[in-house]
């Protein structure tokens, strides 16, 4: 069974191909059967393969499929590393995908570019599975690629619309940055090391580079500059918020469940590096943190559902490089997991509520909706409360590792802690203020005649609920992958601390409760203060990170190709059209079209030729 | 027998060569444009025979043969050219038709 691990990201690329060459001309059902049955085929297999693995008693299973590439003593090929990190990345990728790609079967049924959008998925998931199985860089950067692809093409997925198209340019220039960083980083990984597969590059980093060498802290920085592009982190967090114009369960399965957790895989699959580098491991974990906080800041004064979630998304992707950062390998994973689910459910039940509003998205023409969409209601209460890290749900126990993962750190790690939990706090007041928008109060214009729905799209939203339950007391197999074997260690903590930690989101939800439902405290009196209404602004603009970028970069590049629009290089080559024009024009003189001429030139020539011949 | 000098034969040729060539430069009605041509092929052909009876082989003279016979396919083409142009530009010179300037 092990050995049929090759056909994992096979089926979705089948499926690709079959729904790209037959461009659209199949009916719906089979596309959907094609499309969502190949990642559910995955699914099966990714599980069979998961129970024989993890039965087996081995640490990894390397298969070479068959060699890419072989230049002198360079090797890369397809061949797929199976260990406990890849193996939880490709259940989530193929069960959370296969849930997602049933529920778009609905979500997406009245859509014309229907075949079009389950080839896109379907080429993202190969990816996706190319990029976590990959037993060397070149592969991983392959995928890495190739998803890169499929989140443009999916996010400027209704093409029609300028504003999708804009978005889905912008996330693929901003990732590019990150992307460029990367391929250098294995350039010097390659030029140093002499591999790149992935496991004799890590341990001959291991023997050859010392703790904090330059060579280390250079590899780290560029692969680091890759996973935030990629994971939308500061500084290169802009794009994902705009990546939410794409379809709703684009934004579930790519920008909030797989795709954008690739740069915490990353790190975490080469964290032998970082641990060659402590000054970038906790860079790592300051660049999560702050992303956190803004991120969770800028949340508080969205007012379009699926923005709220996508900050939402940067925000718990903090905490987990906020868990990189401070070694805890596996609850980084953990909540990795954790957060697909909820994550995943919290879109889908959107994508039912904007689907039922017929795409509205703006929460405050919401309100009173729980009677009217009991489905979304009941997954939007579980999967804020698995978000807010109630206790018991899933998000509960991996964000507290982590938390208490950067306690157990010396020094600054309680700064971390505390900047942890204070996130938490505004957490649980930016979930529930949308929770409480869409849910309670009044109707503010929009009133649905009925929730949207069939067991394709209900079914994947029930399943998700329970994973958003129930997936907090499930064990990772990852102790091989991080501790070399070794238990983990637990972390003793005060019942105070504890308590501390539980208590900061209940006390967010609290707040947000007192504004937005009982309306104790009011909005309107806080935002009253000029102060408080320059704050909304500058967070509703997210930091106004787009309004410097804008000025730092994109505005000088306008300048720069307008001022150059006679383009300098271009003179060269105009130099190049006028002495080739002007010795045309000498030439042309010599076609007078009088045929005497011609044969006066023939004689000449003759006689010249003849003549040099007898004197020379 | 008293043989004529090559010399004799090869400056006869230069100057039947030389006529041919300067029709061919100066006229201006095509008809005669032709004419030349074979006259210089003519001349040519005479060099051959000379040439041939000079060093007393059999080469020239078959170089002779097939230059008659390429005059004689020259001039059918050819004639049949002029009458194409004749019947297309109602007219025979050359001066006249001097479309492909560049």
């Amino acid at each position: 069974m092990l050995d049929l691990i090759w056909l994992l990201p096979t089926f979705p690329l089948l499926g690709f191909l079959v729904l790209v060459l037959t461009a659209g001309k199949l009916p719906k059902p089979i596309v959907a059967l094609i499309g969502a049955g190949s990642v559910g085929a995955s699914f099966l297999l990714a599980a069979l393969i998961a129970f024989q693995f993890a039965n087996g008693g081995e640490d990894h299973y390397v298969r070479e499929v068959w060699t890419w590439m072989a230049v002198g003593d360079f090797r890369s090929g397809f061949s797929f590393y199976l260990d406990g990190l890849s193996m939880v990345m490709m259940l989530i990728i193929t069960g959370i995908g296969f849930l997602i790609h049933l529920y778009a079967t609905g979500y997406m049924a009245d859509d014309p570019g229907y075949s079009r959008f389950f080839s896109y998925m379907n080429l993202f998931v190969a990816a996706m599975l190319m990029l976590v199985l990959g037993d060397n860089l070149v592969l991983l950067y392959l995928g890495w690629e190739g998803v890169g692809l499929c989140s443009y093409l999916l996010i400027g997925f209704w093409y029609t619309n300028p504003e999708n198209g804009y978005a889905a340019r912008k996330a693929f220039v901003v990732t590019r940055v990150g992307d460029t960083s990367m391929a250098i980083g294995l350039f010097l990984l390659f030029a140093q090391l002499g591999t790149l597969n992935i496991q004799d590059m890590l341990s001959a980093a291991e023997t050859e580079w010392a703790v904090g060498s330059g060579f280390a802290i250079a590899a780290s920085l560029l692969l680091l500059g890759g996973a935030v592009g990629k994971s939308a982190q500061l500084p290169l967090q802009t794009w994902l918020p705009d990546a939410m114009a794409g379809p709703t369960p684009i934004s579930a399965l790519i920008h909030a469940a797989t795709m954008v957790t690739a740069g915490v895989y990353l790190i975490a699959r080469t964290h032998v590096l970082f641990e060659l580098a402590p000054d970038v491991q906790m860079l790592v974990a300051w660049i999560g943190l702050i992303t956190l906080l803004m991120a969770g800041f800028t949340a508080l004064t969205q007012s379009d559902i699926k923005r709220v979630l996508a900050y939402s998304t940067v925000s718990q992707i903090g905490y987990m490089f906020l868990g990189l950062g401070v070694g805890a390998w596996s609850a980084a994973i953990f909540h990795l997991m954790t957060h697909a689910f909820f994550k995943a459910l919290l879109f889908l039940a959107s994508g039912t509520v904007i689907l039922s509003l017929h795409h509205e998205q703006d929460i405050f023409k919401m309100g009173n909706l729980r009677k009217k969409l009991p489905v979304s209601f009941l997954s939007f209460l579980i999967g804020s409360l698995a978000l807010t890290a109630f206790p018991f749900t899933s998000g509960y126990f991996s964000k507290d590792e982590i938390l208490l993962g950067a306690l157990a750190l010396e020094g600054v790690g309680t700064w971390l802690w505390l900047g942890g939990v204070l996130g938490a706090f505004f957490t649980g007041i930016y979930t529930f203020r949308l929770f409480f928008l869409v849910f309670f109060g009044e109707s503010r214009g929009h009133e649905p005649d009925k929730e949207v729905g069939g067991w394709h799209m209900n079914g994947p939203l029930y399943l998700l609920m329970v994973g958003a339950l129930l997936a907090g007391f499930l064990h990772l197999p990852l102790e091989a992958v991080f501790n070399h074997g070794e238990a983990f260690e637990e972390h003793h903590v005060s019942a105070l601390v504890h308590g501390f930690m539980i208590a900061s989101p209940l006390i967010g939800i609290g707040v947000s409760y007192l504004f937005y439902m009982s309306g104790s405290l009011s909005v309107a009196g806080l935002m009253g203060n000029p102060l408080s209404r320059l704050l909304h602004r500058f967070w509703h603009s997210g930091w106004g990170m787009d309004w410097l970028y804008d000025r730092l970069f994109v505005f000088p590049f306008l300048w720069l190709a307008r001022i150059n629009r006679a383009d300098l290089i271009d003179r060269c080559y105009g130099v190049l059209v006028e002495l080739s024009r002007a010795g045309n024009e000498l030439l042309v003189r010599t076609q007078t079209g009088y045929l005497r001429w011609y044969a006066l030139s023939v004689v000449g020539g003759l006689v010249l030729i003849v003549s040099l011949g007898v004197l020379l | 027998m008293e043989s004529i000098p090559y010399e004799h034969g090869l400056i006869l040729a230069s100057i039947l060569f030389s006529l041919g060539l300067i029709g061919v430069l100066t006229r201006r009605n095509i008809v005669f444009v032709l004419m030349s041509l074979e006259i210089m092929l003519n001349a040519s052909g005479l060099a051959f025979i000379v040439a041939a009876a000079r060093w007393g082989h059999a080469e020239g003279q078959i170089m002779f043969l097939m230059i008659l016979t390429l005059a004689a396919a020259e001039v059918a083409v050819g004639l049949g050219l002029i009458i194409q142009m004749y019947r297309r530009f109602q007219t025979v010179d050359i001066n006249v038709l001097s479309e492909m300037k560049g």
